[in-house]
C-alpha cells in the first residue's frame, strides 16, 4: 500500500518533470494591432460570458441548494410571466449590441489591406510554403525542418519540433506587409497566432490579409486547414527584422537566388557523371518527395504510389519525366516544373530510376531542358 | 371511431396477438419486417449505441495518438480516417438515430396516436441506416482507406481520394434518404394524429422540438445530397463545380455543405432540448416555465438557423459586409437560446426538487450545454474566431455543445423513459455512477481544448508541438475514463431490461403526459382508441 502510493507520487513527480513548456492558457502575446484588436475583443467577450454565467448559475445552484424536496421545498407551480420574458430577451439584445460595436470597428480594420508597405505572395502547397516577393522579384520554397527521426520518436525533439522550417518568411519590423494568398492544390491557411493573421489559400483564387509586426523575433504558426496526409506538417516561421536588418537580409537573398540561377544554368548545360546526379537527386528526392512516396522509395500502400518497381519510373524517361515535371491533375501528385530547376529535376529522375532495386538509366539536365521546350 | 369514448387508458387495449391482423412473427423476422413504433424505437436506439461504441472506439485512438507529441500509434493517413469517421459516425450514426429512436418511442405515445403515421415507411427508414454504416465503416478496410478528408469532405482535397469517397458519398445519400423519411413520417404524425383535444399550444415540448426539427431535416438534407452529388460528379463524371482549373469555385462547397451543416446543428439539438424541457420539470415538479415563449424560442433558432452558415468561414476571405452580417446573425442566435437556459432555470426556482440521474443528466446538460454556448459566442466575433477558426477551442465548443448537450440529453432521456419502455425501474445507484464519473471526466476531457485552441493547436493533427504537451496528456487521461465510463451505461440499460423493481404507469411522481396514463411497459399496440386530452 506505502509502496504503491509512493511510485504513484514519483508518477506524478514524472509527470510534471516530463513538461518542458510552461501551460498556455490564452491566446499568446500579441505582437501586432489585428493581433492585439483580437486579444482585447476575445478578454471582454469572455468577461461577460463569466458575468453571465455567475448570475444565471448562481441563481440555478442557490435553487438546487434551497429548494430541494429533500429539504422538505414545496413546489410553486408558477409557470408564465410575460414581463420576464420581454426583459430577458431585451437584455441580452442590448448586451449583443454592446459587443458587436467594438467587433464591427475590429472587423473594418481587419479587412482594410489597403497601401502596404510590403507585398507578400503566399502560396500554399501539399506540403510547404511559397514566399513571392512580388516587388523584388525574389522567391523561394519554406519547407518543414523538423527531422524525421524526432516525428518517429528516434531522436530527441528539439525546442521547436514542428514548427521549424529551413527558409522563414522575413519582414520588416512596423512596416505594413500585405499578404496575398493562393494555393497550389488542395485548400490550406496560413496563420501566425501572434501577428493575428490567419486566411485560407484557395486553389484558383487570390485572397488578402494583412499585418504590421511591433517588435524583432521570430514567430511561429502552422496550416490550419486540413490539407491531406501531412497537414500538421507544414509550419510557418515568419522572422521580423529591424529596417537594415531586412535590407541586408534581402541584399544577400538575392544574390544567393541569383547565383543560383546562373548555377543552375550552366549545370544545365554541362554532362554529370551517374553518380554525381543520383548524390543531388537523393537530396532533392527527401526534400520535394519523400513525404509521400517515403524515403525508402515505397510509397504508402493505395495512398501514395511506390516508385520502387513501379511502372513509370521503370518506362521510358520522357514519360516518367513528364510526370514529375507537370504532376498528376487530381491526385496530390504535384507539378514540380516552376519549383526545381533543371538539374535538380534531372538528379531526382535519375535517383528514383536508380535506386531501390530500379534498372533504368540516368538523365541528364539537357533533356530536361529541352523537355520544357 | 368516437373521439369522446371515454377509454381505461391504463390498461392494455389490446393484447399483442390480438391485433386484428395476425400474430406477430418472432426472432430476426419480427425485426426485420416490423412496423410497430417501439420496435422501431429500440432499433434505432441500439442501432445508436452500436454506432457509439464503434466511433468511441475511434476517439479512444485518437486520443492514444494525441498523448504526447510523435508518432506512436497510427500513423497520419489513419488518423486522418479516423477523425473523419469518427465525425460522421457520431452526427449520423449516434446522435440522429438516437433522437429519432426517441421520437418513435415517445411521439405516438406523447400524443396519443396508436402508431407512426406511414409504419411500413417507418421500418424502410430504419433499415436503411445499418446498410449506410455498413459502407462507411466497410470503407476502413478498401483500398486506399476510409475518406480521411475531415466529415466536412471540402475539396478539392475531397477530389484526391480513393473508391471509399465515392462509396461514403452513396452512404451520405442513402442517410439523407433515411432521414427525409422519418421527417416526413414524423411531421404526418404530429399534424394528423393527435388526440382528440391536444390542440398544438398542448403538445409536449418534445413533440414540438421534434416537429420543428423535422422541417429542419426536411429542408435541408437534399441540400447535402446536392453538395456530395456535385462532389460525385466532379469525381467521376468531368465535371468542375468546385475545381478551379475547370472554372469552377472551392468555396461553393462550403457554402451549400454549411447551408445543411448550420441546420444540422440545430437537429442535432433541439430535440435535446425537448427532453432537458420534460426531465426538469419532473423532478422540479412543477409546469415547465414559459411554455409559449420555449416554442417560439425553437422556431426563432429553426429559422435563424438558415442565414449564419457563413460564420464557420469567416477566414475563407468573405467581403467585411458579410462577415459583418454572419456575425450579426449569429450573436442574434444567442438570444433564443439564452431564453430557454433561463426559461429552464426559472423552472427549477422555487420548485421540489430532487435528484434522480435523469435529472442529474438534464441539469449537467443545462449547465455544460451553456459553456459550449459561451463559447459559440465567442467564436461568433469574427476577428476572435479569425484566431480560434480551426483550433481545439472549435473542438472544444462543438463537443460541449455535442456531448454535455445532445449526448447527455439522450442519457437523461434514456434514464427517464426506460422504466416506462422495460416496465421496470432503473438501478439510480449505478445510474449516479455512470453519471459523475461522465460528468467529470468529460470536462477533464474537453475544458483543456480551449486552451490548446487559444495557444494556437490546430485540430485535425496527429502530432503536434512541444507547448501542447500537457494539456493534451490530461485530455487524453480524461478521455479513456469517459471512454471506460460508458460501460456502465450498457450496464445499467442491461439490467434495466433484464428486471428490476417493477415500474408503475406514473414511473416518476412530477411526470405529466399521456404515455404516463399507460401500463409500464406499455402495451404493444397501445391508444388503439384515442384517449380525451381535456
Amino acid at each position: 500500500m506505502k509502496l504503491g502510493r509512493a511510485s504513484v507520487a514519483a508518477w506524478l513527480v514524472s509527470l510534471t518533470n516530463a513538461s518542458r513548456a510552461e501551460y498556455g492558457f490564452d491566446l499568446p502575446q500579441p505582437q501586432s494591432s489585428v493581433a492585439q484588436t483580437a486579444y482585447d475583443l476575445h478578454v471582454i467577450v469572455l468577461w461577460v460570458c463569466l458575468i453571465i454565467f455567475a448570475v444565471v448559475f448562481g441563481a440555478m445552484f442557490y435553487a438546487l441548494f434551497k429548494h430541494r424536496r429533500s429539504l422538505g421545498h414545496a413546489a410553486h407551480p408558477f409557470h408564465e410571466s410575460t414581463t420576464v420574458e420581454v426583459i430577458w430577451t431585451l437584455v441580452p439584445i442590448l448586451i449583443l449590441v454592446g459587443l458587436a460595436w467594438p467587433a464591427t470597428q475590429a472587423v473594418l480594420a481587419q479587412k482594410d489591406t489597403g497601401n502596404p508597405d510590403l507585398t507578400v505572395k503566399v502560396t500554399g502547397y501539399q506540403w510547404k510554403w511559397e514566399y513571392d516577393y512580388l516587388q523584388e522579384g525574389v522567391r523561394y520554397m519554406s519547407n518543414i525542418a523538423t527531422p524525421r527521426a524526432q516525428i518517429d520518436n528516434q531522436a530527441a525533439k528539439g525546442e521547436h519540433y514542428l514548427l521549424e522550417v529551413d527558409e522563414p518568411l522575413v519582414v520588416p519590423v512596423g512596416k505594413k506587409v500585405r499578404v496575398l494568398l493562393t494555393s497550389n492544390d488542395v485548400i490550406h491557411a496560413w496563420w501566425v497566432p501572434a501577428l493575428g493573421v490567419k486566411q485560407d489559400a484557395i486553389p484558383g483564387f487570390i485572397r488578402d490579409t494583412w499585418f504590421r509586426a511591433d517588435g524583432v523575433g521570430t514567430f511561429r504558426g502552422q496550416c490550419a486547414e486540413l490539407c491531406g496526409v501531412n497537414h500538421a506538417f507544414m509550419p510557418i516561421v515568419v522572422e521580423v527584422k529591424s529596417p537594415d536588418d531586412y535590407q541586408t537580409w534581402l541584399a544577400d537573398k538575392k544574390q544567393r537566388l541569383v547565383a543560383a540561377q546562373a548555377a543552375g544554368a550552366s549545370a544545365a548545360d554541362k554532362t554529370w557523371s551517374d553518380a554525381e546526379l543520383r548524390a543531388r537527386g537523393e537530396q532533392v528526392y527527401l526534400a520535394n518527395c519523400a513525404a509521400c512516396h517515403q524515403p525508402d522509395g515505397q510509397g504508402i500502400p493505395n495512398v501514395f504510389p511506390a516508385l520502387g518497381g513501379s511502372k513509370v519510373v521503370t518506362g521510358p524517361a520522357g514519360n516518367h519525366l513528364m510526370v514529375v515535371l507537370n504532376g498528376r491533375p487530381g491526385t496530390a501528385m504535384a507539378a514540380f516544373k516552376e519549383q526545381l530547376d533543371d538539374l535538380e529535376l534531372a538528379a531526382v529522375v535519375s535517383y528514383q530510376r536508380t535506386a531501390w532495386g530500379n534498372a533504368g538509366g540516368t538523365v541528364q539536365p539537357a533533356a530536361v531542358k529541352a523537355m520544357r521546350q | 371511431m368516437n373521439p369522446s369514448m371515454d377509454t381505461p387508458m391504463d390498461k392494455p387495449l389490446t393484447d399483442p396477438h390480438d391485433a386484428g391482423h395476425h400474430a406477430a412473427p418472432a426472432g430476426l423476422w419480427r425485426w426485420l419486417t416490423t412496423t410497430n413504433h417501439k420496435d422501431i424505437g429500440s432499433l434505432y436506439l441500439w442501432f445508436a449505441a452500436a454506432m457509439f461504441l464503434i466511433g468511441g472506439l475511434m476517439a479512444m485512438v485518437i486520443r492514444a495518438e494525441l498523448f504526447q507529441p510523435g508518432l506512436q500509434v497510427v500513423q497520419p493517413d489513419l488518423f486522418n480516417q479516423l477523425t473523419t469517421l469518427h465525425g460522421l459516425i457520431m452526427i449520423f450514426g449516434v446522435i440522429m438515430p438516437a433522437f429519432t429512436g426517441f421520437a418513435n418511442w415517445q411521439i405516438p405515445l406523447m400524443i396519443g396516436a396508436p402508431d407512426m403515421a406511414f409504419p411500413r415507411m417507418n421500418n424502410w427508414s430504419f433499415w436503411l441506416l445499418p446498410v449506410a454504416a455498413t459502407f462507411l465503416i466497410g470503407s476502413l478496410f478498401l483500398p486506399g482507406g476510409a475518406v480521411s478528408g475531415g466529415w466536412t469532405m471540402y475539396p478539392p482535397l475531397y477530389l484526391q481520394g480513393g473508391i471509399s469517397y465515392d462509396l461514403t458519398i452513396f452512404a451520405i445519400h442513402i442517410m439523407g434518404a433515411s432521414s427525409i423519411m422519418g421527417a416526413i413520417n414524423i411531421i404526418t404524425t404530429i399534424l394528423n394524429l393527435r388526440a382528440p383535444g391536444m390542440r398544438m399550444m398542448k403538445m409536449p415540448m418534445f413533440v414540438w422540438t421534434w416537429l420543428i426539427t423535422a422541417y429542419l431535416l426536411i429542408a435541408v438534407m437534399p441540400v447535402l445530397a446536392g453538395a456530395v452529388t456535385m462532389l460525385l460528379a466532379d469525381r467521376n463524371f468531368g465535371t468542375h463545380f468546385f475545381d478551379a482549373a475547370g472554372g469552377g469555385d472551392p468555396v461553393l462547397f462550403q457554402h451549400i455543405f454549411w447551408f445543411f451543416g448550420h441546420p444540422e446543428v440545430y437537429i442535432l439539438i433541439l430535440p435535446a432540448f425537448g427532453i432537458v424541457s420534460t426531465v426538469i420539470p419532473t423532478f422540479a415538479r412543477k409546469p415547465l416555465f414559459g411554455y409559449r415563449s420555449m416554442v417560439y424560442a425553437t422556431a426563432s433558432i429553426a429559422i435563424l438557423s438558415f442565414i449564419v452558415w457563413g460564420h464557420h468561414m469567416f477566414t475563407v476571405g468573405m467581403p467585411a459586409g458579410m462577415q459583418l452580417f454572419f456575425m450579426y446573425a449569429t450573436m442574434l442566435i444567442a438570444v433564443p437560446t439564452g431564453v430557454k437556459v433561463f426559461n429552464w432555470v426559472v423552472t427549477l426556482w422555487k420548485g421540489s426538487i430532487s435528484f434522480e440521474t435523469a435529472m442529474l443528466f438534464a441539469l449537467a446538460f443545462v449547465f455544460l450545454f451553456t459553456i459550449g454556448g459561451f463559447s459559440g459566442l465567442v467564436l461568433a466575433m469574427v476577428p476572435v474566431d479569425v484566431q480560434l477558426q480551426d483550433t481545439y477551442y472549435v473542438v472544444a465548443h462543438f463537443h460541449y455543445v455535442l456531448v454535455t448537450g445532445a449526448l447527455f440529453s439522450i442519457f437523461a432521456g434514456l434514464y427517464y423513459w426506460l422504466p416506462k419502455w422495460t416496465g421496470h425501474m432503473i438501478d439510480e445507484r449505478w445510474g449516479r455512477w455512470h453519471f459523475w464519473l461522465s460528468a467529470i471526466s468529460v470536462n477533464v476531457l474537453f475544458f483543456p481544448m480551449h486552451f490548446l485552441g487559444l495557444a494556437g493547436m490546430p485540430r485535425r493533427i496527429p502530432d503536434y508541438a512541444l507547448q501542447f504537451a500537457d494539456f493534451n496528456r490530461i485530455a487524453s487521461l480524461g478521455g479513456f475514463v469517459f471512454g471506460a465510463s460508458q460501460i456502465l451505461l450498457l450496464v445499467v440499460i442491461v439490467k434495466c431490461i433484464r428486471g428490476g423493481e417493477p415500474a408503475p404507469a406514473r414511473a416518476w411522481d412530477g411526470a405529466e403526459g399521456l404515455e404516463w396514463t399507460l401500463t409500464s411497459p406499455p402495451p404493444y399496440h397501445s391508444f388503439a382508441k384515442p384517449p380525451e386530452v381535456r
